[in-house]
């Protein structure tokens, strides 16, 4: 932790993709915002000002959107993880902390354990983990400091600021990069998926939780009834922001679905990539591992 | 999708209730095509329209019928009327929520409105010309030079003693009609005026009584609503007010008064205000109310 803390507080950039397209002439190419077609030195931009505009809201609606769904969700993510005592988290696009959070407890919880097992005068473990949240938003990562805050979490927790398709760390630096909810937002994913490989050990654990396609046909029917009518109409009555849930509604049904993005992940180098459906696909759990 | 093929399902949505079922459709798989029609089809169609944006929500390039417009099916105004209605139920003082409130429910009192406009000569003339009272088209040094009594000095006086400001205003967003949403646009701009011309102040009592003006004069049910669950926030001594004379002060002006949205304030500044309230046929109120800090009741 100590290494990418230091990593990200000197290396910390600012949002990169303006700079790359002066180099190659990207304001040409365009690429999707929902189901709008802008250019792609746009995206992130367009991006950042829906995340800045809902960050407040954030937690309310996903609770609200989700039912609640949404901590299960996240739940069968670390249980899928399973990390141990001593592991570094890199939780990409992490914003409001929900991830390292429940990273956090998970490994407390796991030490505890691990000490009660201990036969008396052995060490549990010889380092302490950490997670590092990673988000190009500042508004997230303010709402995630304060929840961190109020809840009095802060040993092993960071907070930088940076760009998944250029991250401000070193090589081989973490055991697990998490990203739920938020690689559907960037622009390259191809070049999120690279940065994920270079940061990640050797044998390191590239893991995202990711809304998918639903399989069966008369539950997708009603999945996009209520993605369409009853999401934006909520960000509209909670959060007084229709277009940025529809933006987000949107943004779902332009990833690809579980089998292409299982490809993209083995194109970036990962292996034994598999996917796990979670609510009759409506969101999927990836994971690849760098050898 | 060709346009006229959207406009044709577009239409459809808005009268769902008078459509019927094609023969050889299950309920379930028309109910699923009708009402669960992804707004993609809609918004790729007007996307066309955008170009170089610069922003997500920028007024020059926009889809729907004018800036701020967001298109809605029927089960989505309903959502959103349900939803604002509970929003603002639970707190009054999200005006953001009355404002949507207001426009997913009152289409067949805005359609009234506009004819009603459109039958008086001026009120015609303010269709065509679409005049916006912001301060930014206001000219207040002149309006604060004119002489007390007028419109204009009289307006200011109540901006400035209940600290409001005509761009609080929320731009509409849901109506599906050009026209109609300005016509409730210049209700809700014209709403202060009407403080001022009934002399009400922006507290509870106040906003109850322009309300139920408001309900009689416009018949939207957003005006109803608050009309009936306002006084529900009066103490005892000022609902004795209410009903005994503010209330049917307001309802019987309310009823009888000329359309207040077909009047040119603009133009009209310098009018006295007993003469306007004349040439409207509105009385002077029974009881004078005093401006007070905001959110006393």
């Amino acid at each position: 932790v100590t290494a990418a803390e230091t990593a990200g507080r000197s290396g910390r950039r600012l949002a990169p993709s303006t700079c790359r397209c002066f180099g190659d002439a990207a304001g040409d190419r365009s690429t999707h915002f929902g189901f709008e077609t802008v250019p792609e030195a746009e995206k992130a931009k367009k991006v950042y000002k829906v995340f800045e505009n809902v960050a407040h809201h954030y937690d309310t609606m996903n609770d609200a959107m989700s039912l609640g769904i949404h901590r299960l969700w996240k739940d069968a993510l670390l249980h899928a993880m399973h990390p141990q005592p001593g592991a570094q988290l890199l939780d990409v696009a992490g914003g409001t902390g929900d991830i390292a959070f429940r990273f956090l407890e998970y490994v407390r919880s796991q030490r505890e354990r691990q000490r009660r097992r201990a036969e008396d005068g052995e060490e549990a473990g010889p380092r302490e983990s950490g997670a590092v949240v990673c988000d190009i938003n500042k508004e997230m990562l303010k709402v995630g400091k304060r929840r961190a805050d109020s809840a009095g979490v802060t040993a092993g927790l960071s907070w930088v600021a940076g760009d998944a398709e250029e991250l401000p760390f070193d090589d081989d630096q973490f055991d697990i990069y998490t990203v739920a909810f938020g690689i559907r937002n960037v622009t390259h994913i191809d070049q999120a998926l690279k940065e994920a490989l270079r940061v990640l050990k050797p044998g390191g654990r590239f893991m995202c939780l990711e809304f998918s396609k639903v399989t069966n046909p008369v539950l997708a029917r009603l999945y996009d009834a209520y993605s369409f009518n009853v999401i934006p109409a909520l960000g509209e009555v909670i959060a007084a922001d229709w277009k940025s849930y529809q933006y987000l509604v949107e943004s779902i049904r332009k990833f690809p679905d579980q089998e292409e993005f299982k490809f993209m992940i083995e194109d970036a180098g990962f292996f034994c990539v598999k996917y796990y459906n979670l609510t009759g696909g409506v969101v999927a759990l990836h994971s690849g591992f760098k050898l | 999708m060709s346009l006229s093929s959207l406009g044709r399902s577009c239409w459809r949505f808005s009268r769902l209730r008078c459509t019927f079922t094609p023969k050889g459709m299950s309920l379930f798989s028309w109910l699923c095509v009708n009402w669960n029609t992804p707004s993609p089809v809609h918004r790729s169609v007007c996307v066309k329209r955008v170009h170089g944006s610069t922003s997500v929500f920028t007024d020059r390039c926009y889809e729907g019928l004018y800036p701020g417009h967001i298109h809605t099916t029927a089960l989505q105004k309903t959502l959103l009327a349900v939803g604002s209605g509970v929003a603002a139920l639970h707190d009054p003082y999200r005006h953001d929520m009355v404002a949507v409130l207001g426009e997913t429910t009152g289409h067949l009192a805005l359609m009234n409105l506009r004819d009603k406009m459109r039958n008086d000569p001026e009120g015609f003339t303010i269709l065509a010309e679409r005049p916006r009272i912001r301060l930014s088209t206001l000219d207040l040094k002149e309006m604060a030079s004119l002489p007390d009594g007028s419109l204009g000095r009289e307006y200011l006086r109540f901006l400035e003693d209940n600290h409001v400001t005509p761009d609080s205003r929320a731009d509409v967003k849901f109506v599906d009609d050009e026209e109609l949403a300005y016509v409730m646009q210049r209700y809700r701009e014209v709403h202060d005026l009407l403080h001022t011309l009934l002399g009400m102040p922006t507290n509870m009592l106040g906003e109850v009584a322009v309300k139920w003006f408001e309900a009689a004069q416009t018949g939207l049910p957003m005006c109803a609503l608050g009309a009936v669950l306002g006084p529900l926030r009066l103490n005892a001594s000022r609902l004795q007010s209410l009903f005994t004379s503010l209330g049917p002060w307001a309802l019987q002006n309310g009823r009888r008064a000329r359309c207040v949205l077909s009047i040119f304030y603009e133009r009209r500044w310098a009018q006295s205000i007993e003469d306007l309230r004349q040439e409207l046929n509105i009385q002077t109120p029974p009881v004078t109310l005093t401006a007070t800090k905001r959110r006393n009741i």
